[in-house]
């Protein structure tokens, strides 16, 4: 972990000082390779988790594995790397990955100060705390005084503290790199809260021994808007990620999912016939083959599709669209159109 | 002939200014900075624009921003309202204890181990050998890790911790100490500490000289710690022991009040010190049997028994062979800190070069702050090494 650390910051060194005009021609690069580089997490059931043979499943992984099937044509022509919270952007400032999707909060600071450009929102969350049901807390507020497991380089290190001296609350932050160490603290008792964007504390409970023993307590102190990030400077990239999940949501307005998108292909709606490419020139327009959309709707699937997949009811994370829904169905998912 | 060799050296002292090998290397040595020089800057320049370039913020200023987080153990005050800058030396403080604390511990071990290495006790040579082949062989990473699952998986929960009276606590949340609270006048006593150790100093001095004038011995030890508690001792009493405590209580999560020594803190102390420990003892196994046994011998002829032989005549000797590698295990045990983040202790590493440059994205500058303070640290014990190392050099006549 720690040699990573070091690996990225010293790249992250090399590559500054060797000059980062190289900044445009993310696409040509990852045309020449031949393989998206996208940055994750360590391991977070229902956004990115690698199974026993190494294969990376969750939300943040199908937002990677559509850009390259709109991209390269193939949802498989990924390479993920794991990254700590502290690590994530220096890896992508020094060009070690292409795109970081890895449940990263959209924040000014991040979006104006580090190199770096938001590409959208892919869920919206909010920070939550859970803690050990043999404590009797029932709010927030009784928690003055607790130990509270943080990960080191989040936006939850700073919520929290905003929300304790707003509320005149004390506590103790025990930070650690990843989640599996936080909740490997909270679990040996070594803190009495853990805190969190709250589908991440759904999703680490599900690594708990006993899942039943810890209750997420009801109150949300903020907004955490997730989504994909890539380096500032490259428009073209840019627009390619942003309209990459515009398509994966207006697919999902359209009706259009992973089965049927093949016969989607001769709707007579000319709305569908501009995302899947029969009609005008929308791939071209960002430098890529008409088919773009296709491709990804096809081998990925649809918001919904990707949502119910990795976080939804069927999955142990059992988390309801609520927010997260379409604008026209009570949500406030809205994505600009395809014309 | 005569006329010739006036020639020749003529030829030699006066060659042309282009010619002079002294104004030529000086020449080239000039160039050669400034062009070194150039380059440093010119990568800096390069770098700052090329930053700014592609939207990074670059610069000191974040330094006297406000942090926003909370740290989990600080030296000097802190909480989320201080600045960047602050947080530096809260890190920094952090790692330097650790460091300081484990160097003193590694060195006291060390020095056991080694001796007991040598032990005419085949048991104990044995142990010291085993441990060392050991603890030396396993990666200081996983000793970290281990050490920190070991103590806070042993020790229980703020509930039921371990305690000794109604003063001292042990929990998987550390160490809970009473805390001093000074009353008036204990600045008196503080006072009377430094006479009293003043005062050894001088003992000593006229104990040297009068037993190299008489032969007599005076008990220096004793006296010296009969003053050192006695002094201050009597001052504390005369004023009326101006100080109280402050224990810790258990409150609705964990016992607060009193001080805390975090556990994160006690496993990285001790996988440090054990670690390091080993290394010193095989530097200080090597560097007494670096001293010849006619040495010893030589003691023994002269009526000296076991203990006085090793005290005055091997481990002064010793300490020449000793010194230099034991000043680079001191680094490496200062380095060796930085592995502080892996379990979750706020050094300069974890807090400065972890949250705050996440938090900042100024990375280059934070890095090499970063650097400067290990660059610091170890020229500084070094310096402190080298200078203790002049001391003990054998004085040839
Ligand atoms: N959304 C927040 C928090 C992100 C975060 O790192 N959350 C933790 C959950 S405790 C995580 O994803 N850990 C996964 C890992 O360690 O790789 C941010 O952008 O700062």
């Amino acid at each position: 972990m720690f040699q990573k650390t070091l690996g990225v910051i010293a790249a992250a060194g090399a590559v500054a000082i060797m000059s980062v005009a190289a900044n445009a021609g993310t696409l040509d690069d990852v045309k020449k390779k031949g393989m998206l580089s996208c940055g994750v997490s360590t391991g977070l059931p229902g956004f990115s988790l690698p199974d026993k043979t190494n294969k990376w499943s969750g939300l943040d992984v199908d937002v990677c594995r559509a850009v390259a099937a709109a991209v390269l044509g193939s949802a498989q022509k990924v390479k993920f790397t794991p990254l700590t919270a502290k690590e994530r952007f220096t890896a992508l400032q020094s060009g070690e990955i292409d795109i970081l999707s890895r449940n990263t909060t959209w924040t000014h600071t991040r979006d104006t100060s580090l190199g770096l450009n938001f590409a959208g929102v892919t869920y919206y969350d909010g920070q939550g705390f859970m803690v050990s049901k043999k404590l009797g807390v029932k709010s927030v507020k009784e928690l003055s005084g607790a130990a509270v497991c943080i990960q080191a380089g989040t936006t939850t290190e700073l919520n929290l503290a905003d929300y304790f001296r707003l509320h005149g609350l004390k506590y103790k932050s025990v930070v650690f790199d990843t989640s599996d160490q936080s909740i490997k603290g909270f679990e040996s008792g070594r803190c009495d809260v853990l805190t969190s964007d709250q589908s991440q504390l759904y999703a680490l409970r599900t690594k708990l021994a006993k899942p039943g023993n810890a209750i997420v307590l009801p109150e949300i102190i903020s907004k955490e808007p997730l989504g994909p990030v890539v380096r500032q400077g490259d428009d073209q990239w840019f627009n390619i990620v942003k309209w990459t999940i515009n398509a994966l949501i207006n697919a999902e307005e359209f009706g259009i999912t992973s089965k049927n998108a093949a016969s989607m292909k001769s709707s007579k709606n000319p709305g569908i016939q501009r995302l899947l490419g029969t009609k005008d020139d929308m791939g071209k327009k960002l430098g890529l083959s008409n088919d773009w959309a296709a491709n990804a709707i096809m081998q990925v699937g649809n918001y919904s599709e990707i949502f119910e997949r990795n976080v939804g009811k069927g999955t142990p994370l059992n988390i309801a669209r609520g927010v997260n829904a379409l604008w026209s169905q009570g949500g406030i998912l809205y994505a600009p159109p395809i014309r | 002939m005569s006329d010739l060799a006036e020639k020749a050296d003529a030829a030699i002292t006066k060659p042309p200014p282009w010619n002079d090998p002294f104004i030529r290397s000086i020449f080239f040595q000039i160039v050669a900075i400034g062009l070194l020089g150039y380059f440093f800057y010119s990568a800096f320049e390069n770098t700052l624009s090329n930053m700014s370039k592609s939207g990074i913020s670059t610069g000191f200023a974040f330094l006297g921003r406000e942090a926003g987080f909370g740290i989990l153990m600080s030296l000097i005050e802190y909480d989320e309202t201080h600045t960047y800058g602050r947080t530096f030396f809260v890190g920094l403080l952090n790692t330097a204890i650790v460091a300081f604390c484990g160097i003193i511990l590694a060195t006291i071990l060390g020095f056991i181990i080694g001796i007991a290495r040598l032990s005419n006790n085949w048991l104990i040579s044995k142990l010291a050998g085993v441990y060392i082949e050991i603890v030396r062989n396993v990666p200081l990473l996983l000793q970290i890790i281990f050490w920190s699952v070991a103590v806070l998986q042993a020790l229980p929960g703020p509930r039921n911790s371990m305690q000794l009276g109604e003063s001292f606590f042990l929990n998987n949340r550390g160490l809970f100490l009473p805390e001093p609270i000074y009353g008036d006048g204990f600045g008196i006593v503080v006072i009377a500490f430094f006479i009293a150790v003043a005062g050894t100093i001088f003992l000593k001095r006229w104990a040297k000289q009068r037993q190299e004038q008489s032969g007599d011995q005076f008990p220096v030890f004793y006296a010296s710690i009969g003053m050192l508690i006695g002094l201050p001792g009597l001052v504390f009493l005369i004023l009326g022991m101006p100080l109280s405590w402050e224990y810790a209580k258990l409150g609705r999560f964990s016992l607060t009040g009193g001080t805390n020594i975090i556990p994160e803190f006690m496993a990285l102390l001790l996988a440090l010190t054990m670690y390091t420990a080993a290394f010193i003892a095989e530097i200080v196994r090597s560097g007494i049997q670096a001293v010849t046994h006619g040495q010893t011998e030589a003691a023994r002829a002269l009526g000296l028994r076991n203990g006085p032989t090793l005290r005055l005549v091997v481990i002064p000797q010793a300490m020449r062979v000793i010194i230099p590698p034991l000043t680079s295990q001191y680094l490496n045990l200062t380095k060796n800190s930085s592995l502080a983040t892996a379990i979750g202790y706020p050094d300069l590493v974890s807090v400065f070069a972890g949250t705050t440059l996440n938090q900042t994205g100024q990375a280059l500058e934070i890095i090499a702050m970063t650097m400067a303070v290990y660059l610091t640290f170890s020229l500084t014990i070094s310096a402190i090494m080298n200078w203790y190392n002049k001391r003990v050099a054998l004085v040839e006549r």
